[in-house]
């Protein structure tokens, strides 16, 4: 592995405590990532790949908690750091993007404002300095005429114009690590490229690492070195993008990638992963993806651990009984 | 903007003026001072003289207009029962009404907004719960019920507060207000606080709604994920989102606590213009209950028209030139 360790999650478990039982929505997560790297976070709705998100930024809302593993950012142990560490550390080191833009800025307030609280929470910077940052931030998300758009309302930007903003703000401070959750699902095509090219960009520029959680593996593919599938609150398969998506080893990786139209002949019937996902009160015995798994056998009754899958030297990982990629064989 | 004014201010007059027939229609309808008026051993000729005297001889119609042409130039008719002008009848109890209104709605206010989102940001908790239990009851006693209630325990049993009128009053440019001095601060505590509590109630409950539901928001998350300290979050990005409807409700129940404070004013004997408004109706004082209604109407229509312009500075999406009806 190139780089060095920026973050490692270790057998990460949050679930939420509800009337209705326990939801494991993330249940034994574990992943690395260095500095610089970009990770793409992939799975369904309700995979838990958002709540992982949330756990690193420790936000999980009640009646959600982080019930075991670890967090480790820069070495520092985040699961169970008290909450003004946990708020220092928010925005600072580690910074988030969310899904839609719409709703992310406050309405009400004006963009200076939200732009200069992020630096005030951190920094004791005066205001005049915060605000100067805050222009040059916009100016590094390509938005034009700064000065007057530091005074408008978030309803005079258009969506595009507001996901660069709210980029803007992630990158306020400088962050290690900035988690994006879906933040390109909500726009348009044509800007969703502008938005993931800026991204790339600012994100090798600062050094930061990034983990890119998404449904869709199109996006990542461009973008990230590592991609991580989850499945049911569980990692399923890891590895470089160019390895999972050129040969997918889980036969859930494979679904997803049967599942975008572009991959499948014209004319064809497109295909499409069999059933639902399961309700995360109720996961089956052993595989959580055994019963819409064409290659499920007995085997799969007991819960796959992940294990190497390919070349040794490629880092790749599965759980799965009945990889489509061979496990790793040992050298004696 | 100076457009929006003008609108408005044209939309205010028609609202009064069809108001004015309507009340006019209404308190003809209602019935004939006159049998409460004149001495019933007055005889016929005297009878007649007095009617004639009041104006009452007259057709509705031509009550309407000489009362309209009065309004135009300010004056709303002179009272039948006190022989002075209803108008200044009016405004000369306003003072006592508009200090127990405001007395009322500060008090709401102040307890409403802090316990309704605490009430939202711990609505499982027990002090939640009991916030929204007692919210309940605010709603649901009867005003003059808790008006007698207050009085038994405070005034009768305890003797701590008075149990009637308005105290010593200060005059305070010119216009005489209790809250200057301790004994008028004794005198207006229940009374204010009885009127307060339906809209203590009600506060409570649309601060606790709005707070829930502006903690789910993407942008409350987004500014935790900022970094920001909680009660920034809170007071900050929440409290200004929440603001907006509060600020409507707060501003149309200040019209309908001047208008109807006529129960807390009849229990506690407080001598506003609600209690002026019950006697009036009582003797049939025709020209006191038209003024009367004429002021509030007014009072309503300037309060909405301060609400909207209170909006447009919270709310930056609303635009007051682009406002229509």
């Amino acid at each position: 592995m190139r780089g060095n360790l920026l973050l490692a999650v270790d057998g990460l478990r949050t679930h939420f405590f509800t009337r209705a039982g326990v939801v494991k929505a993330v249940d034994d997560v574990s992943f690395k990532l260095n500095r610089g790297e970009v990770l793409g976070l992939v799975g369904e709705s309700g995979s838990g790949k958002s709540i992982t998100g949330y756990s690193i930024m420790g936000l999980v809302d009640p009646p959600g908690r982080i019930v075991g593993g670890s967090i480790r950012l820069s070495g520092r142990e985040l699961v169970g750091l008290p909450q003004e560490a946990m708020r220092a550390l928010r925005g600072n080191r580690v910074a988030m993007i969310f899904q839609d833009p719409m709703m992310t800025l406050n309405p009400v307030m004006r963009i200076d404002r939200q732009m200069t609280e992020a630096i005030l929470a951190h920094a004791d910077a005066g205001e005049a300095a915060a605000r100067a940052r805050a222009r040059d931030a916009l100016v590094a998300v390509g938005i034009p005429s700064p000065d007057e758009r530091l005074a408008a309302y978030p309803h005079q930007f258009s969506g595009g114009m507001r996901q660069r903003v709210a980029i803007a703000i992630a990158l306020l401070n400088r962050p290690d690590l900035i988690i994006a959750d879906e933040p390109t699902t909500a726009l348009d095509v044509t800007i969703q490229g502008q938005i993931l090219y800026e991204m790339q960009k600012l994100t090798r520029d600062s050094g930061a690492s990034l983990i890119w959680i998404t449904h869709d593996l199109s996006v990542v593919a461009g973008l990230a070195d590592r991609i991580a599938v989850m499945y049911a609150g569980r990692i399923v398969e890891q590895g470089s993008c160019a390895d999972v998506l050129a040969a997918p080893a889980h036969p859930y990786t494979q679904g997803l990638l049967d599942s975008v139209p572009s991959r499948n002949p014209r004319g064809a019937r497109l295909r499409q992963i069999p059933g639902m996902a399961p309700s995360l009160m109720a996961l089956p015995e052993g595989c959580a993806f055994r019963d819409r798994c064409p290659r499920a056998g007995r085997a799969c009754a007991i819960a796959p651990e992940m294990e190497a899958v390919g070349a040794a030297e490629a880092g790749r990982a599965v759980r799965c009984h009945h990889p489509l990629v061979p496990h790793t064989v040992e050298d004696a | 903007m100076s457009v929006y004014v003008v609108r408005r201010t044209l939309q205010a007059l028609l609202v009064l003026f069809v108001m004015s027939v309507l009340v006019f229609a209404g308190v003809y309808a209602v019935g004939n001072p006159v049998d409460i008026l004149i001495n019933p051993m007055a005889d016929q000729i005297e009878r007649e003289q007095a009617i004639a005297a009041l104006g009452l001889d007259k057709p509705l119609w031509e009550q309407y207009t000489t009362f309209i042409e009065g309004a135009v130039t300010g004056d709303l008719g002179r009272s039948f029962v006190h022989a002075a002008p209803a108008l200044g009848l009016i405004l000369e109890r306003m003072p006592a009404t508009l200090e127990l209104a405001s007395a009322a709605m500060l008090i709401a206010v102040l307890l409403g907004i802090p316990l309704g989102l605490w009430a939202g940001l711990k609505p499982h908790s027990f002090a939640g719960r009991s916030i929204m239990a007692g919210s309940i009851l605010g709603f649901s006693l009867p005003t003059f019920w808790v008006g007698l209630m207050l009085i038994m325990v405070f005034s009768v049993m305890l003797g701590w507060l008075p149990s009637n009128g308005r105290g010593p009053t200060v005059e305070l440019l010119g216009v005489p207000v209790s809250f200057l001095s301790l004994e008028g601060w004794r005198h207006l505590a229940m009374p204010a606080t009885n009127l307060a509590l339906f809209k203590l109630a009600l506060l409570i409950r649309l601060t606790r709604a709005g707070t829930r539901e502006a903690l789910l928001q993407d942008y409350v998350k987004f500014a935790r994920a900022k970094g920001l300290s909680n009660a920034r979050v809170i007071l900050v990005h929440v409290l200004r989102n929440i603001l907006i409807p509060i600020v409507t409700v707060i501003g149309l129940e200040f019209g309908s606590v001047i208008a109807f404070a006529i129960v807390t004013e009849s229990v506690f004997a407080w001598p506003g213009m609600g209690k002026l408004l019950i006697d009036s109706i009582n003797l049939l004082d025709r020209p006191v209950i038209v003024a009367y209604l004429m002021v509030i109407v007014t009072i309503f229509i300037v309060i909405n028209l301060l609400v909207d312009l209170l909006y447009s500075v919270l709310d930056p999406r609303v635009r007051l030139a682009e406002a229509k009806g």
